[in-house]
């Protein structure tokens, strides 16, 4: 088991001409909650989506759990669990079919998934709403069962990408208590975010800006440079709307 | 094999939770066919054109026996067969009946007589109802004349055989659309719905959804998906065929003179092509309104060029020329030489082996492009 789960070096993604992802060199430590903090189009969901080979990079190199994203995708995809921006659900079927369908498709059998989605269900707090639509569920349900979908294969690692936008503060607030519980089981947690409040809840925090990793550090050694550097500045500026 | 059951348990129970499809899916086929199949059932009051050159007592009363069944309005009178069909190019009549100078003598002589009549085939549903009328009346006289000529002169001195015969020849159009055509072509037309449009409709639905990425980053492999999506669609389309195929014998009456089994057998063959181009649609379309604006302008040329419509032997040949790359224009040969003259597979093989090449190519072009767009 290696301790570095993600190893990112000078890593770019092109759109064409476009550089949205820009010589970005990151790692990530086992049983980190690291946040990815960035303004809307600096490139966040670019990065997690050549980590998880969904994007082929354009330069550079990354690994994750010790395999190439390029190469061997197909042998990152069983370890890892993701939860997109656009809440993979599917409305047509209820809080229990979505997890049962997604456990089947990371393979596990009936005896292995009936205790597990029990289990996930009590987890993100919808246990007696089992049988209702995924379409029916308001707001900060959602948020949850894409979260659970995310979960239910029980991953080492696990990729939000602004798991809380256009959710409420209090949904909020409970969605972090959740993150906590799975990396005290042992999760390694990558979140994105353009709040950067929640900055304050990661371990350590790295800083996107125009496609460009511009710092990533803990939250409180970034608060330092935020006095001196003029990096943070830069990048506080366009955040503020976003609160 | 688990991963593939969990997709496939997903398909299934999407369509159970949208039962509006899965309804419309299943009766689709039998309205069209009601509608099509009665729509050229329903017509009355051709306008004909008589060239009588017998003039007899006999010849007389044929005409009387068309008049009095209703379907024929015997509005001109020709002189010459170019005035037969002069009326009949320029529009005027619908159908020209013809009776020889010898019909007359023929019948008292208990020769078998040969009336004709020539049918305007461009107007496929009046040309359908005229050619049955026409054979349906004839035969109906024939039929009494024969009856009176036992009664009259006994068994004896009756020939074989019916007194006269009713010759139809259709002008423009000889591969009628007739119920015997429809019943097989609907089997063609429906099939290209429920499995290129529909299925196109599923795996765009995953991209609108925005699960399609999530299903990417599990380890489901891309046949898995795609063999998931088309799964439901062939066994409802499967149900299709052969609710067509029931409908049709019990209620148009269509005798089904071939093996089922081939037919149905060679349904699923035809189902790959077309799923192929669903597929190869929904690796274009971003959104359902996106594979909708490309399939309807394709479904149209399928219907117009493949001979479900017109007859392939009718058209320019630059349109013949496009009709050899449409599956169902294969297909159409496949089920209405089952169907209606009930040949074997031994007879088939140029069209089986092209919706094989079809299907190998289209399915294979579609794998690739679906492989490219989940990278
Ligand atoms: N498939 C794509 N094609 C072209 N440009 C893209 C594509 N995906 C993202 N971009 C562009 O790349 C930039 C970064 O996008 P993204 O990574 O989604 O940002 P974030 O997640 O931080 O909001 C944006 O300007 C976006 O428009
Ligand atoms: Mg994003």
């Amino acid at each position: 088991m290696p301790d570095t789960v993600i190893d990112v070096r000078s890593l770019v993604k092109k759109f064409g001409d476009f550089t949205a992802v820009d010589q970005v060199s990151f790692l990530v430590e086992r049983g980190q909650v690291v946040g990815y903090l960035g303004p809307n189009g600096s490139g966040k969901t670019t990065t997690i989506r050549v980590l998880l080979g969904l994007l082929r990079p354009t330069a550079g190199s990354a690994t994750v759990l010790g395999f190439d994203v390029d190469r061997e995708a197909e042998r990152i995809r069983p370890l890892v669990g993701y939860m997109s921006q656009k809440f993979a659900l599917y409305e047509d079927l209820t809080v229990r079919e979505n997890l049962v369908f997604y456990a089947g498709v990371y393979g596990m059998t009936p005896t292995e998934y009936r205790p597990r989605v029990t289990e996930v269900i009590e987890l993100i707090g919808l246990t007696g709403r089992e049988g209702e639509r995924a379409g029916a569920l308001a707001g900060g349900w959602r948020q949850r069962l894409a979260l659970g979908i995310a979960i239910v294969h029980k991953p080492q690692l696990l990729f939000l990408d602004e798991p809380t936008s256009g959710v409420d503060p209090e949904a909020r607030r409970a969605f972090w208590d959740l993150i906590y519980t799975l990396a005290e089981g042992g999760t390694t947690i990558f979140v994105t975010t353009h709040y950067m409040d929640e900055a304050e809840h990661c371990g350590r925090v790295g800083i996107m800006y125009n496609g460009r990793l511009v710092a990533m550090d803990t939250p409180s050694a970034l608060k330092q440079s935020q006095l001196k550097g003029p990096a943070w500045n830069v990048v506080a500026d366009p955040l503020i709307p976003a609160l | 094999m688990r991963r593939l059951r969990a997709l496939i348990r997903k398909e299934f129970t999407h369509m159970r939770r949208d039962p509006r499809t899965l309804v419309m899916i299943l009766i689709m086929p039998i309205l069209q066919l009601f509608l099509l199949g009665y729509i050229s059932n329903d017509v009355r009051n051709i306008s004909a054109v008589v060239f009588d050159q017998d003039n007899s007592r006999a010849s007389r009363a044929l005409l009387d026996a068309y008049r009095a069944a209703d379907y024929f309005s015997l509005d001109y009178v020709a002189y010459s067969e170019a005035d037969v069909t002069q009326l009949i190019d320029s529009g005027q009549a619908r159908a020209g009946i013809i009776i020889p100078p010898s019909y007359g003598g023929d019948l008292a002589a208990g020769r078998s007589a040969e009336v004709a009549v020539l049918i305007d085939g461009s107007d496929p549903t009046i040309a359908n109802a005229a050619l049955s009328a026409a054979t349906f009346v004839g035969q109906a006289h024939a039929t009494n004349i024969r009856f009176q000529q036992l009664a009259v002169r006994g068994p004896a001195a009756v020939t074989a055989g019916l007194p006269f015969e009713v010759r139809t020849r259709v002008l423009y159009n000889p591969d009628l659309l007739s119920s015997y055509n429809i019943v097989p072509g609907l089997i063609g037309t429906i099939l290209l719905f429920t499995t290129m449009g529909l299925t196109a409709n599923a795996i765009v639905r995953e991209r609108e959804r925005g699960t399609i990425e999530q299903l990417i980053v599990t380890p489901i492999r891309n046949w898995e998906l795609i063999l998931a999506k088309i799964t439901p669609f062939i066994l409802v389309s499967m149900v299709d065929v052969v609710l067509i195929l029931l409908v049709g014998t019990l209620w148009f009456g269509v005798p089904i003179r071939g093996s089922v089994l081939l037919l149905l057998a060679l349904s699923g063959l035809y189902l790959l092509p077309n799923l192929g181009l669903g597929l190869l649609i929904s690796t274009f379309a971003r959104t359902q309104q996106e594979a909708q604006i490309v399939i309807l302008p394709l479904m149209l040329p399928f219907w117009m060029l493949s001979g479900f419509i017109f007859p392939i032997a009718a058209m320019p040949a630059a349109l013949q020329v496009i009709s050899r790359f449409i599956p169902l224009t294969y297909f159409l040969v496949i089920v209405r030489s089952i169907v209606i003259k009930g040949v074997g597979i031994e007879i088939l093989i140029p069209q089986i082996a092209a919706l094989s090449i079809f299907a190998v190519l289209l399915l294979g072009i579609a794998a690739l492009r679906f492989r490219k767009t989940l990278d």
